[in-house]
């Protein structure tokens, strides 16, 4: 995580079959920011978090990631954001060790060993590490992914829903990363919920469309 | 780059063949397809004799089918299983694209020659007599089969009619390769010199690489929506 990294969302608009979810949303964050996004069921949370990651084309206007201050080509982003939601699916067929495997690998990760071992510890799943995937409880398959995010140090994290699915222990676990991402890095958070809303510095709700506000 | 590059499409692909010999759908749907219709086949033809042009391009309707049945999996699981998000955050979509077509490929190469070993075994009056030529065109038809099958397959996966869109989509693109690739089958059963299917051989690479470049632009826009 040591490169100067900044985001920017350039005037977003998404429309499903006609039917507008938001229009115009800009925002900037730099490195030791976060932003939470909020709103009523519906009102496009997800839609954003997935355009902010790359994962789905906004109708209009960009989503431009800058590295030490030039513009990233959005195919590689992939390689600076880590994504955790709770309709992520890691793959069944495999262990929680090779679905992080196939993380390490596609992300260029030498000591592959090294980088998960810390994680898995952290996240109480060492234990089931060599268990298939579709085994786990969703409480653990929860944890895995935020593994599988964080295995490459992501400069930029994206959580939906970020405790869902999770017993006291896993949150408080994922309320020190949330914290950690936010001191190195860029965190962006899509929730309702009053505790993650009070880790975020910014807050952008999509009931109020184009606001952008402290902490209210 | 480019090393990186070739290093992230073979993990996809990899990926996918790890992932296919714990799943085996698509192996499964191949091998019951391949079984099922040689067997109708046989049945239909009984004792009659049939003409090797004729059983030539029967072998190539089973291969047809048999892929549309196998490789739109490639992409289908994914969007099933959920998986598509994990891809979109794991790897370039130009990447996911190449390592999905090898595997297609490789699939496809190894089920076309079990289909073509049999088809050679048990199906009576299907002689060839000139193997440069049918082992040139199953490559080539592979090639060109595993290119169009891997982009279809990205286009309907989204779709919610994906079974019957497959083959109904698939047929019209695939229609030049097949017929050439007939015809390249019959001129190998008649016993032609390998020059005499040049022509064929050029249409076939013509559409290989068309549909390859095509789909290498085409599919970050499939992908993405």
């Amino acid at each position: 995580m040591n490169k100067n990294i900044q985001f920017e969302v350039n005037d977003i608009s998404k429309t499903f079959n006609r039917r507008k979810i938001f229009s115009d949303i800009s925002f900037s964050l730099k490195q030791k920011e976060s932003l939470v996004i909020t709103g009523n069921n519906g009102s496009g949370k997800s839609t954003l978090l997935k355009i902010c990651a790359g994962v789905l084309t906004p109708t209009k206007g960009k989503t431009i990631f800058f590295i030490d201050g030039k513009p990233l080509d959005n195919s590689y982003s992939f390689r600076f954001i880590g994504f955790v939601a709770p309709y992520l699916q890691l793959y069944d067929e495999f262990t929680g060790w090779e679905n992080l495997q196939l993380a390490c690998k596609l992300h260029e990760i030498n000591d592959s060993r090294q980088a998960i071992t810390p994680l898995l510890h952290r996240l109480r799943l060492w234990e089931r590490r060599n268990d298939v995937y579709k085994t786990y409880s969703s409480g653990m398959k929860q944890r895995l992914k935020y593994a599988f995010a964080l295995v490459h140090e992501p400069p930029v994290l994206f959580l939906d829903e970020p405790a869902s699915n999770l017993d006291q222990q896993g949150s408080e676990t994922i309320c020190e990363i949330m914290k950690e991402q936010k001191q190195e890095g860029i965190l962006i958070v899509a929730t309702n919920d009053e505790h993650d809303i009070g880790v975020c510095d910014r807050v952008i709700n999509l009931n109020v469309q184009r606001s952008i506000s402290g902490v209210p | 780059m480019i090393r990186s590059t070739i290093a992230s499409i073979l993990v996809i692909f990899k990926k996918d063949l790890h992932s296919e010999l714990r799943t085996r759908y698509a192996l499964n749907a191949l091998l019951m397809f391949v079984i099922t219709t040689l067997s109708i086949i046989l049945f239909s033809i009984g004792n009659e004799s049939v003409s090797p042009e004729l059983l030539a391009g029967i072998l190539w309707v089973i291969v047809f089918f048999s892929s549309m049945s196998g490789l739109s999996r490639t992409f289908i699981s994914e969007e099933e299983k959920g998986t598509v998000l994990t891809l979109h955050l794991l790897a370039r979509p130009l990447t996911i694209y190449y390592g999905k077509l090898i595997f297609n490929t490789i699939l496809l190469f190894s089920f076309n020659i079990f289909t073509v070993a049999l088809f050679l075994i048990v199906v009576p009056g299907f002689t060839v007599a000139n193997y440069g030529i049918f082992t040139i065109t199953i490559i080539l038809g592979t090639l060109g089969l595993a290119s169009a099958s891997t982009i279809i397959a990205a286009i309907i996966a989204k779709a919610n009619t994906k079974g019957t869109l497959y083959p109904v989509l698939s047929f019209p693109i695939l229609l030049p390769l097949l017929l050439t690739l007939i015809n390249a089958t019959k001129l190998s059963v008649d016993g032609a010199v390998l020059a005499d299917a040049i022509g064929e051989f050029r249409i076939m690479i013509s559409y290989m690489v068309v549909l390859t470049v095509i789909s290498s632009f085409l599919f970050e826009y499939i992908w993405k929506e």
